[in-house]
């Protein structure tokens, strides 16, 4: 099996999807000619044609909103905002308009697309190219939302987004763009939405996390089984919204300890509603308090120490291992 | 130059449909007194010419995306007054099952995209749909109704920037009723006319008196051809008058009298009736067959709005994704 990059598989998943359904169509600032911001889109444009890989001009609210409308006439777009941090500017598109779609007429309509953007930090992007959003998202009914941490997943996963009858927002760690690579398949595959990944399995405690800190959570486990002999089972999301919580309470439910990582915001993240839904069903189960690493609820900065310091580190990881053990 | 001329079952159609939608939204006002409607009544008195005329040169398969002073729209386009009704009571027999207010309804058959409370918002997604029909080569036409007031909101630049870049088949049609609820237009913009705007994205706007019914008509009719034929995307700004309040419990104190009194004397209905029968077109014994034929239709309608059962309650879970079982979030699994 060739091994590629996230964002390799990212374009593959597109290719296929737009050689196997001629209603796919992809649009976005810069998606065309030049293959996107991060080459997401590379060589799309010619082999489909600006009819199937559409240049849009800076606005994402046209480029959710006609996106939408090609979708409710039978297309299935793939948009892509180019930083996730934009995707603000198209918020109501995505929001008020795609999200309800399906509830408001009742089921006669509805929005199969997918909004695909790069999200998270890592690589000096500073405020306004660093944000997780997928808290938003995951809080409005009607979205699904996925944020893949390896390139196999990335692709399996976005075609399962693409061919699904709802609208899916799509978060691409960028951190991992170039860095997550793995073994892909040449032939047809999907990984079905709303299925955590066991990455390991352990008894001592469980860490639930998903996007970049995956690969982080991977590296602090290895260490704390090597050096301390403990055994983590290690659970990676993937879709945010459904949430997989039969993978997550059977896992809590062997370990009794449970610690969350997500590098998005600490309050109210992923990982605030996952600690809550433990504590009202899984409360007899659980022998010491959740506990969460995440990052502070600043704004993401700039210069290489502070970003540095606002991120969530493997050590972090480690220490909220050995708390929820020795409570 | 030559007077246009008008096959008479075209004109009495549209006469057919303006009433129907003046009368309708009268039923409406006599069931919001009786407190039958749980939410707010939004009334296009006053402008009814505007969805009514526009929409007789669209086809089935034409898209619209109204607002919610265009239940006109909903008539012409073929929407059941009885189903319409049963929406605007929120009851389980109109389109949105309830889920949703007012004239927020929408249907793939009818073409009818769901109007939202974020005005303009529809504009872009109406330039989607008509870059689509534009991409798959066929003649359909995608029409965005709105405000002055929406005008000013980003989505309608960002649509109309889209829509004069592509030059697809889209009609926009800019309702200036002279106010934002209590904004009245001088307060919106610092021009005068929104069809100005249309230029500076690369397309035609034109200006037609909105309470001049066949005003109204021709300039569609320029449009809708134009847009099947490839010519791309026209705003037509239909300048017309707010009657009545913002909703039925705005008492639109702000509204200058004389100004109201200018146009209840433009009522595009009246006139319009008025030039039937100067013309030969309508007499009195039609007027009254017309006039009891659409009495029959809403008492139809609003005795199905009535009978029609609310939606079960647990239906407040459904539709949210395709996969109808509610698996995460819902009150009822703690």
């Amino acid at each position: 099996m060739p091994e590629i990059t996230m964002v390799e598989a990212v374009r593959q998943a597109m290719k296929e999807e737009m050689e196997r359904d001629e209603t796919v169509v992809v649009l976005g600032e810069d998606v065309g000619e030049y293959g996107g911001a991060f080459k997401a889109t590379e060589g799309l444009f010619q082999q489909f044609g600006e009819y199937r890989v559409i240049d849009t001009p800076i606005s994402e609210s046209v480029i959710v909103g006609v996106a939408l409308g090609m979708a409710i006439i039978g297309f299935r777009p793939v948009a892509e905002i180019q930083f996730a941090d934009f995707i603000t500017c198209g918020f109501d598109m995505i929001v008020n308009q795609t999200a309800t779609l399906r509830y408001r007429t009742a089921g006669d309509m509805h929005a199969p697309m997918v909004i695909r953007a790069p999200s998270a930090a890592g690589v000096h992007g500073g405020l306004y190219h660093s944000q997780s959003p997928e808290a938003w998202f995951a809080h409005t009914p009607g979205i699904k939302v996925v944020v893949p941490s390896t390139a196999y997943d990335a692709k399996g996963l976005l075609k399962a987004a693409i061919r699904d009858e709802d609208p899916v927002v799509f978060f691409e760690p960028k951190y991992l763009y170039r860095r997550a690579k793995d073994e892909v398949p040449e032939q047809e595959f999907v990984v079905p939405l709303g299925k955590a990944k066991l990455l390991q399995e352990g008894g001592d405690v469980t860490v639930v996390t998903y996007g970049s800190m995956a690969p982080l959570c991977r590296n602090a486990v290895k260490t704390l089984e090597e050096e301390e002999d403990l055994s983590i089972e290690l659970i990676d999301l993937r879709t945010i919204m459904p949430l997989d919580k039969d993978l997550i309470y059977e896992s809590a439910k062997k370990t009794n300890r449970v610690v969350l990582v997500y590098e998005d915001h600490k309050t109210l993240g992923i990982g605030a509603e996952i600690a809550a839904l433990l504590a009202d069903e899984l409360f007899e189960y659980l022998d010491a308090p959740i506990a969460r690493v995440a990052s502070p609820d600043t704004h993401i900065p700039y210069s290489p120490p502070l970003e540095e310091f606002y991120l969530p580190k493997k050590e972090d990881v480690i220490a909220a291992v050995h708390r929820v053990i020795e409570y | 130059m030559a007077v246009k001329t008008y096959p008479k079952e075209k004109l009495l159609k549209l006469y057919h449909d303006l009433l129907l939608t003046r009368q309708f939204e009268q039923r409406l006002s006599i069931l919001y007194r009786q407190g039958k409607i749980v939410g707010g009544l939004y009334l296009s008195r006053g402008q009814e010419a505007i969805p009514v005329a526009t929409c007789q040169h669209l086809r089935k398969d034409d898209f619209i995306s109204p607002v919610h002073r265009d239940l006109g729209a909903f008539l012409v386009k073929g929407m059941d007054p009885g189903v319409l009704m049963a929406q605007i009571l929120a009851k389980q027999t109109g389109p949105s099952k309830g889920k949703d207010s007012f004239l927020h309804a929408g249907s793939k058959e009818l073409g009818i995209i769901p109007p939202t409370s974020i005005l303009a918002s529809t504009i872009p997604i109406a330039a989607g749909v008509a870059f689509g029909f534009k991409i798959r080569g066929e003649d359909r036409v995608a029409v965005s109704y709105f405000g002055e007031g929406g005008s000013n909101r980003g989505d309608f630049h960002e649509g109309l920037n889209f829509a004069g870049l592509h030059k697809p088949p889209l009609v926009l049609i800019c309702e200036n009723n002279k106010y934002a609820y209590s904004t009245p237009v001088e307060k919106e913009m610092a021009i005068c006319c929104v069809a100005y705007r249309a230029e500076s994205y690369g397309f035609e706007g034109l200006i037609v008196d909105g309470n001049d019914a066949l005003a109204v008509y021709d300039t569609m009719e320029y449009a809708v051809n134009k847009a099947r034929e490839g010519g791309g995307p026209t705003l037509i700004e239909c300048m017309t008058y707010r009657i009545s309040g913002h909703s039925e419990h705005d008492e639109a104190k702000y509204q200058p009298p004389e100004e109201k009194e200018i146009w209840k004397r433009r009522d595009p209905i009246e006139n319009f009736r008025k030039y039937l029968t100067d013309r030969g077109q309508l007499d009195e014994s039609e007027d009254q067959r017309i006039q009891t034929q659409i009495a029959q239709t809403l008492d139809k309608a609003v005795a199905f709005a009535e009978q029609s059962p609310y939606p079960p309650p647990e239906d407040a879970l459904r539709h949210v994704f395709a996969n109808e079982e509610p698996k995460y979030g819902d009150r009822h699994h703690i």
